[in-house]
């Protein structure tokens, strides 16, 4: 690569070894990537002590009894079903409102369009308790009964805005010209569609569904806001936190929670393994 | 001689500007057509009116005497070589040529016998499976061309297609297109704000200047006898003489254009304009020197071929006598 380019910048002859990392360079690395999963590792570690109060340092034994525990623990699978059960409604809610909002604004030219790019993005760059609070009295307003719904309704609005911004970047990248190509070739709007516009953003909206499905699935603030009596994992996890009994079942759902995020993210890195250069326009 | 294209009184306005004016045009079937004109002169336009991807106001579209003004630009017998390709860049070449075929739902068999065809027509064979971001700009070009002339369209649009090349592969090109036109028999239908290649490659030129057709004709017509200032001015190098000086000069009636290569330097021989000018400056052109002349209200330019015989002092500020014959300039409407 460009070497070379960065060769006056480096003061001694090392610049001639770049692929050689310096020591603290490299310490540096080791301590950051350290710090970020230490405390994962922990997590894991203590979901198999036998000490339930406190997070003793080693654990003072090893057992599975935790797990048994939470599999018999009616309140946190229906907290799991419902976390899963509002993320993805909500995340296939975004996926439809976030691309049809980033075609709309992509292809047309109107007064006011700056505006409307800013309310729609909006929702995520407020913090999430003016959202939740402004959610939870606009229900009021209206008159909606706290429920799944309304949760589903409140995690979409900021759903959305991932999706929007994935599909509209790659939108971006895209040339306008290949779906008039493909009309000049005999494709109506509707093979235009599913040959050439959704392969291309396909891996957008994929990766935005993820990232939605993500922060819908650990949001706290806003769920607080509007779930009125429901129990969502993140919620549930706080309460068992702050009430100290049994403390280990905490982490065996954490554990539980690292190994199913971590399907749809290997997922996701495998399909756009190859994508880096799929946007770029044949210019 | 069948008429492939007819444009009848099409008009095309953006809000206030109006995009194209009362386009007029006839085409003959097989004929290399060009398009020329600066940018914002209407001809990408006018080339997608003919595709189908922007509607008329008014007007007529006739593709081999059937109107076609309100088919869609899937159903129009016409296939458009884009400015910047706009190659499909999720498939391979092999896809990417293959897309009509598979729209039209052609049998397999069929479909790999007609993509070998093609491809060993534009060379490029064994690039069958490569992505259009690993292909050279030529090649991008190549695959682009394939996958229109797959469809054996009546007319093929290209809109600015050698825009991105650089010279030498552009002139190369520019060949290979003639040959392709040549081979196929195809209607070409070509956008260029490049004259050279316009003059070169077409069996006729439409001059576009704000949405309006100037002059329609043949490259040879279009240098020697261009019928508005606008053409004269736009193609070669050329001289324009306004009615006000023509009268006061020369006595003569009309503004007239004049090219470089029929003014005489200080020549000895009788001829029909005479006039007095200083050399106010010089360009050395390899085989010959662009030399501009003013007096206190003309400017000429002539072309100056050094020859054996003939020595001219060329430094600026110098008195030569020019002089040309009224065969060689061409009256202009005002």
């Amino acid at each position: 690569m460009s070497q070379k380019n960065w060769g006056h910048l480096m003061p001694s002859k090392k610049a001639f070894n770049l692929k050689k990392a310096s020591l603290s360079l490299k310490l540096g690395a080791i301590i950051g990537i350290l710090f970020l999963h230490i405390p994962l590792f922990l997590i894991i570690l203590y979901a198999f002590t036998t000490e339930d109060k406190s997070y003793q340092f080693p654990p003072p034994g090893y057992t599975l009894k935790w797990f048994s525990i939470v599999l018999g623990r009616e309140d946190i699978w229906s907290a799991v079903y419902l976390s899963i059960h509002v993320a993805l409604v909500s995340t296939f809610a975004a996926i439809i409102l976030g691309t049809l909002a980033a075609a709309a604004l992509y292809k047309a030219d109107f007064f006011g369009k700056q505006s409307i790019t800013l309310l729609i993005i909006l929702p995520i760059a407020l913090p999430g308790i003016i959202t939740g609070i402004s959610l939870r009295s606009a229900y009021g307003v209206v008159g909606i009964p706290f429920s799944t719904w309304t949760i589903i309704i409140s995690h979409a609005t900021f759903c959305m805005v991932v999706v929007y911004n994935n599909v509209v970047a790659r939108l971006r990248r895209t040339s306008p010209n290949i779906i008039q190509a493909s009309m000049d070739l005999g494709a109506n709007n509707f093979q235009t569609f599913f040959y050439i516009i959704l392969p291309n953003l396909g891996t957008a909206i994929l990766a935005g569904g993820m990232l939605a499905f993500a922060l819908s699935f650990d949001e706290v603030i806003v769920t607080t806001f509007t779930a009125g009596q429901q129990t969502t994992l993140p919620i549930w996890m706080l309460s068992e936190l702050i009430r100290p009994r049994q403390r280990p079942i905490t982490n065996v759902v954490a554990v539980f929670i690292i190994c199913i995020t971590f399907i749809p993210i290997l997922y996701a890195s495998y399909v756009t393994r190859n994508t880096t250069d799929i946007e770029g326009s044949s210019k | 001689m069948t008429t492939a294209l007819k444009l009848s009184n099409i008009n095309k306005r953006y809000g206030d500007v109006s995009a194209l004016l009362d386009i007029n045009l006839e085409v003959n079937d097989g004929e290399f057509f060009s398009l020329l004109g600066p940018s914002g002169s209407g001809k990408t336009t006018c080339l997608k009116v003919i595709a189908g991807f922007e509607i008329p106001d008014t007007g007529e579209i006739n593709l081999f005497g059937e109107d076609v003004s309100s088919i869609p630009p899937f159903n129009r017998d016409v296939n458009t070589v884009f400015q910047d390709y706009a190659l499909f860049p999720h498939m391979n070449v092999k896809d990417n040529i293959a897309y009509s075929l598979k729209i039209k739902k052609i049998p397999k068999i069929e479909q790999e016998h007609l993509i070998e065809e093609i491809l060993l027509t534009v060379k490029l064979h064994g690039y069958e499976q490569r992505k259009p971001s690993e292909l050279s700009g030529g090649q991008r070009q190549r695959v682009a061309l394939a996958r229109s002339l797959i469809n054996k369209p009546k007319v093929l649009l290209l809109d600015e297609p050698l825009g991105a090349l650089d010279l030498k592969l552009r002139e190369q090109m520019q060949i290979e297109l003639k040959n392709l036109q040549r081979q196929f028999q195809i209607t070409f239908i070509y956008v260029t704000h490049d004259q050279q290649e316009a003059m070169s490659m077409s069996d006729r030129i439409a001059i576009f200047n704000e949405g309006k057709i100037e002059q329609i004709d043949t490259p040879n017509n279009i240098y020697n006898k261009p019928k508005t200032a606008f053409v004269a001015d736009f193609i070669g190098t050329t001289s324009i003489i306004l009615k006000s000086n023509a009268l006061k000069y020369f006595h003569y009636e009309s503004s007239f254009s004049l090219r470089p290569e029929f003014i005489f330097i200080n020549s000895d021989q009788n001829h029909d304009f005479n006039i007095e000018a200083q050399i106010s400056d010089v360009q050395y052109q390899g085989s010959f020197y662009k030399i501009l002349f003013k007096t206190n209200e003309l400017e000429l330019t002539s072309f100056f071929y050094p020859k054996t015989n003939q020595i001219l002092d060329l430094t600026l500020g110098t008195k030569c006598k020019l002089s040309w014959d009224k065969k060689n300039i061409t009256n202009l409407n005002e």
